[in-house]
């Protein structure tokens, strides 16, 4: 008897010790949210750690999840693929006030395709864009793609769209384009994370591997994949024709290019595709971090305010490293004159 | 006449019930019975805790889009509309189709690892088999989208519209992925339920059963028809039950290979949407309170299909189980 009371002493003892050490971890800042984000985030997270002894612990649940989080003050800051919409904003001003977003990465959505023993790129205008994801152009052979691509002859061959399947912020990225560039796409399907695929030969797929996997097992298919994953794999794309009517290859810097030309990107106002300039690429959008206004503990916010400052400026060296596309230098500046607004 | 073994089993219980007769004596027997009556209640509170917390939060959605969204495909949660009808259809077609595979295949090994093959083939065999249940699903789905889906594709598909393409359910694209697929893949992740489950069923059935039966003259294939399945009846449905649970319930490896399309085909081939998938698929990046609302609706659905079938398969058990056990031939 009395040796059990003893262990039962010794184990009340370790959950307390094991409970206490959870408290005094130096775990100072945390994040949560867009899964886009994750990998430019904890590779520049890991640095800003080496350099400046501040962790920083970045949970990457998705988009929605980071807003739910944010919002519940559960963690420093959020991160999400598109600003907060006007609901999820007046939901979070409700619980802390003001909020600030800023943009932290940039990312470009390539159209990847598969034409067994076809050529490695092939050139698509907005229209037969807009056709085929509708479901209008439905065979490779179809004239309209021949009309673009003259030399390469299209096999006799049923396209197949691959799309997304989880919520994601390249689908969204990739539907605001189709928007932008068709009235019929605007109207009938709409720009979301999540949206109602009009093509009858479609099939989704989870995640960027899931659907370049779809794309690879498929011949005849054609989806969309995030810049920095087609730059690591080889997989057919296409050279978009962009609004300066000239067909523009996916790379960092075309995607650049486009961001460039639009100065005053702001929370309400963040749409980048289809951009004007001749070597702007068409399909590309921002990744975004929000942060309270007012911060609510003065020193954690000083340090919050600081780890921002430095990933939307020097931090964006490490997006480069990880196939991201560093924000344009106007961008930044824009970034840096929001943080100044936040009190802490 | 111990037909079935009867005295075998109550002996034990007996032993058992005369032993939880005597009175807690000390303090120790009394906080270890505590701890055991909480351990056991806590098991209940959490699954009837999961669902209450389940249903509140499901309810903004079941009072805005209510019951209407069992009545339609249509699933677009950017305008608003959510239809379940094509998920709960994926669903049920996936997990038939596992469950019309792994059964035979499944009840079949077992019957070989417990009564045929040698011990030292089935010892290492069952070990095998077993693995695969440790395997996790995210692996089967990986394996399911780049070696099982270009089979599929390539070989499985046209052959089987080549021979069965009269039907309705073997028509149409070959896309690789789909209810087949997804089918296929379930049954593979569920058969180690069933065989080693059944495996334990057959190898617990009274050895005097079978001498009873072959003293009689029978064969050994009418020993194993008609004395050893049919007293391990109510166990291996119990398997199957248990395989059937993990069908309905598996995400991860089915938004790989199912399509992901909310649309209701007749045709196996044909991509399609299960409710666990669209949950693994959407609940991460959804805002907005009624979309959030309608796919915990899903996830309590769910909840309720499965149990709506394990209290069917057990009331199915209690049904042919037991007194179909004692009747003598």
């Amino acid at each position: 008897m009395k040796r059990q009371r003893v262990l039962c002493a010794l184990i009340a003892a370790g959950v307390l010790l094991a409970g206490g050490s959870f408290a005094w971890a130096d775990v100072l800042l945390t994040g949560a949210g867009s899964t886009f984000d994750a990998p430019f985030f904890l590779r520049a997270f890991y640095e800003y750690n080496r350099e400046n002894g501040v962790q920083v612990n970045y949970q990457s649940i998705g988009s929605g999840g980071g807003i739910q989080q944010f919002t519940a003050k559960t963690v420093d800051f959020g991160a999400s693929d598109v600003p907060l919409a006007p609901a999820e904003l007046r939901a979070a001003e409700a619980a802390g006030g003001p909020v600030v977003q800023l943009p932290v990465t940039l990312g470009g959505v390539v159209i990847a395709y598969n034409l067994p023993n076809g050529p490695a790129h092939i050139k698509l205008d907005q229209q037969t864009l807009a056709d085929i994801f509708l479901g209008k152009v439905t065979n490779w052979n179809d004239p309209e793609i021949a009309r673009l691509n003259p030399g390469i002859s299209f096999p006799n061959l049923s396209i197949v769209v691959v799309h997304r399947a989880d919520g994601s912020g390249t689908t969204y990225i990739f539907t605001d384009y189709m928007a932008h560039i068709s009235p019929q796409w605007k109207a009938q399907v709409g720009t979301s994370k999540v949206v109602s695929w009009p093509a009858p030969s479609s099939v989704g797929a989870k995640g960027n591997e899931g659907v370049a996997g779809q794309i690879r097992n498929t011949p005849g298919a054609i989806g969309y994949l995030e810049l920095a994953y087609v730059l690591e794999n080889n997989i057919q794309y296409a050279a978009v024709r962009n609004r300066a009517g000239r067909y523009v290859y996916p790379t960092v810097e075309t995607v650049r290019a486009a961001a460039s030309h639009k100065p005053n990107v702001s929370p309400t106002d963040f749409s980048i595709v289809d951009m004007p300039g001749a070597d702007s690429y068409p399909i590309c959008g921002y990744s975004w971090v929000m942060l309270w206004q007012h911060q609510p503990d003065p020193a954690k916010g000083k340090e919050l305010v600081k780890l921002m400052r430095w990933l939307v400026t020097d931090g964006q060296s490490y997006a480069t490293r990880v196939r991201y596309v560093a924000l344009p230098p106007n961008v930044q500046a824009e970034a840096i004159k929001a943080l100044a607004g936040v009190s802490t | 006449m111990a037909q079935d073994g009867t005295d075998v089993v109550t002996v034990p219980a007996l032993t058992l019930r005369s032993r939880r007769r005597r009175a807690p004596s000390g303090l120790g027997d009394r906080i270890v019975l505590g701890l055991f009556a909480a351990a056991a209640w806590l098991v209940l509170l959490v699954v009837v805790g999961l669902f209450v917390v389940l249903l509140i939060s499901a309810w903004p959605a079941v009072q805005s889009v209510g019951i209407r969204v069992l009545e339609s495909t249509a699933w677009d949660p950017t305008s608003g509309k959510y239809g379940l009808l094509s998920f709960i259809y994926g669903t049920l077609v996936t997990s038939t189709l596992a469950l019309l595979l792994a059964g035979p295949v499944g009840i079949g090994a077992a019957l070989l690892l417990a009564e045929v093959a040698p011990r030292r083939l089935a010892t290492p065999v069952a070990m095998l088999i077993e693995l695969l249940a440790a395997v996790p699903s995210v692996v089967f789905g990986i394996w399911g989208l780049f070696v099982l889906a270009p089979v599929m594709r390539t070989v499985i598909e046209p052959a089987l519209a080549r021979s069965l393409g009269f039907l309705p359910l073997f028509q149409g694209y070959f896309y690789g992925v789909g209810m087949l697929t997804a089918g296929i893949l379930l049954a593979i992740m569920v058969l180690p339920t069933v065989t080693a489950i059944s495996r334990d069923i057959l190898e617990a059935v009274p050895r005097d059963q079978r001498e009873a039966m072959l003293a009689l003259g029978a064969t050994r294939w009418e020993m194993l028809t008609r004395a050893v399945l049919p007293y391990a009846r109510s166990g291996i449905v119990g398997a199957l039950v248990l395989a059937l649970g993990r069908a309905l319930g598996e995400a991860m490896a089915v938004v790989m290979v199912i399509g992901n399309k909310p649309a209701i085909s007749l045709s196996l081939f044909a991509p399609a949407y299960t409710m666990a998938s669209v949950l693994a698929n959407e609940f991460t990046e959804a805002t907005g309170k009624q979309y959030v609302a309608v796919l915990i609706g899903i996830g309590s659905a769910l909840f309720l299909i499965s149990m709506l079938v394990n209290i069917g398969a057990r009331l199915l058990v209690r049904r042919v189980g037991a007194p179909q056990r004692m009747r003598t031939r």
